[in-house]
This record gives C-alpha cells, structure tokens and sequence, in this order.
C-alpha cells in the first residue's frame, strides 16, 4: 500500500515536470514558427525553412524545454505504462486553460469549459487504475 | 501531413516505451543515477528506434503549425489518444481497463474541445 503510493507520486511529480517542460516549449516553438512564416511544400522552400528554423534563438529555447520533457518523459516511462502516462499529460491543456483565465484575464467559451472538465473527468479517471500493469514493470517497482 | 505527424509520434513513443521498459527504472532519482540511466538509454536499439520518429512528427508538427492555426492541429492530433492506447495494449501489452479507456476517449473529445476554444 506504502510502495503503491509512492510510485503513485513519483508519477505524478514526473508528470507534472513534463506537462510544464511540453507546454513552454511548444509556446516558443509557435513563437519561433510565426517569425518564420508558412512554409511552402517544395524541396527548396522546406530546405529554406529548415535552414531558418536552426538559426532561430527562440526555436533553440524551446527545443531546450522540449528536451526537459523527454528526459522526465523517459524517466516515467521506465516504470508506468504508456496508456497510464499519456493520458494523464493531456491535463497540461486544462491547466495553459486555467492559467490563460487567471493570469491574461481570458474569457473563455463554454465549449472550452466542457472540454476542460471532460480532460479532468478522465485523467481522474486514468488516475484511479493502477499506473504500471506489465510484468517488468511490477518486478522493477517492488525492488 | 496529419497522418504521417499521428503515425511517427504514436510509434517513436511506443519503442522509447519498449526501450524504457527494456532498460528498467533508475533506482533513486539522484543526479549520479540518472547520468546512468540516460547513457544506458542512448545505447538501446528501440530508443534510437523512437528519435527518428518521433523527428518525422516534430518536423510535421512545425510544418502543419505554419499551415494551420494552433486550433485546428491540435484538436486533429487528439486521436492520437486512441492510436496510442491501441499500440498500448496490442504492442506493449498494458491491461486497458474499461476505467482506462473511458477515461482516455474523455480525454481525446475534451482536448478536441478545449483546443478547437
């Protein structure tokens, strides 16, 4: 019971790093990209936008975030399940919704509520089954 | 585009899965351990299995961004919820419960919501 709570922490705390690490890094991303401008379907204009995209600081930031992400996101990953993990990280959404609404002072649609409450229900929900069901990971978790 | 982006990311994440699991998880979360329990990863088949796919979706991802706007790309990328619980359970074998999947299927229709605003 004591060692279930503890990989349930673990988790979370790991989940939680990676929620934050995914959601700065692909704000800057989408920041980066809107400096670029569209990128053309041709060998030449992809070459060109690829070019653009590694010379770009705020891409280069954020690909620094998204590297925070992997690591905590493979650290996770080698003890809880990959249906347990992915689901639970898409409460990044609820929580940019959230902060959008305290901190800029957003008003937010009544579709975007429901959705809000929807992601929580089921990461509640994901929340509640155990989050490592293979057998390495069981042998791994009880060491 | 859509495809491919669903596609690479699903599968680059089931094989850093399968190479995670392979590896076994770090003992105690020290800085020491987990230098280890990163070069054990680069030097595991399915993780370098994992990077280039999930490259192939990253580098979707920033062309359809520059497409289209962000609420359209998300929304459409929600499917990768079921993809992946799919790959989950006949790939890795993770017991899906009927919780689980409740569960994630709310999640697929209310990240759709959320991001379609």
């Amino acid at each position: 019971m004591n060692r279930d709570l503890r990989l349930r922490i673990k988790t979370l705390v790991m989940i939680l790093a990676m929620v934050v690490c995914a959601n700065v890094g692909d704000l800057l991303l989408k920041r980066g990209m809107n400096q670029i401008g569209a990128v053309p379907v041709s060998l030449v204009g992809v070459t060109h936008a690829f070019a653009l995209t590694v010379t770009n600081g705020t891409i280069w930031i954020g690909i620094l975030f998204l590297s925070g992400f992997m690591f905590s996101y493979m650290t996770v990953l080698s003890w809880a399940d990959y249906s347990y993990v992915m689901p639970a990280g898409a409460f990044g959404y609820a929580l940019l919704t959230l902060l959008a609404v305290v901190f800029l002072h957003e008003s937010v649609s009544p579709r975007r509520w429901i959705g809000v409450a929807l992601i929580c229900l089921g990461v509640l929900l994901v929340g509640q089954t155990r989050p490592s069901t293979t057998t390495v990971a069981v042998s791994e978790a009880a060491d | 585009m859509l495809g491919v982006l669903i596609f690479a990311s699903t599968g680059g994440e089931i094989a850093i899965t399968l190479g995670m699991k392979t590896i076994g998880e770090p003992k105690r979360l020290r800085p020491k351990e987990l230098a280890v329990f990163l070069l054990r990863a680069l030097r595991n088949g399915w993780f370098w299995t994992g990077v280039p796919l999930m490259a192939l979706s990253f580098y979707a991802l920033l062309v359809l961004l520059s497409w289209d706007p962000i609420s359209f790309v998300i929304p459409a990328s929600a499917l990768n919820y079921v993809v992946g619980t799919l790959g989950a359970k006949f790939i890795l074998r993770e017991q899906v419960t009927a919780a689980r999947w409740a569960g994630v299927l709310m999640v697929c229709a209310g990240v759709a919501l959320v991001a379609a605003g």
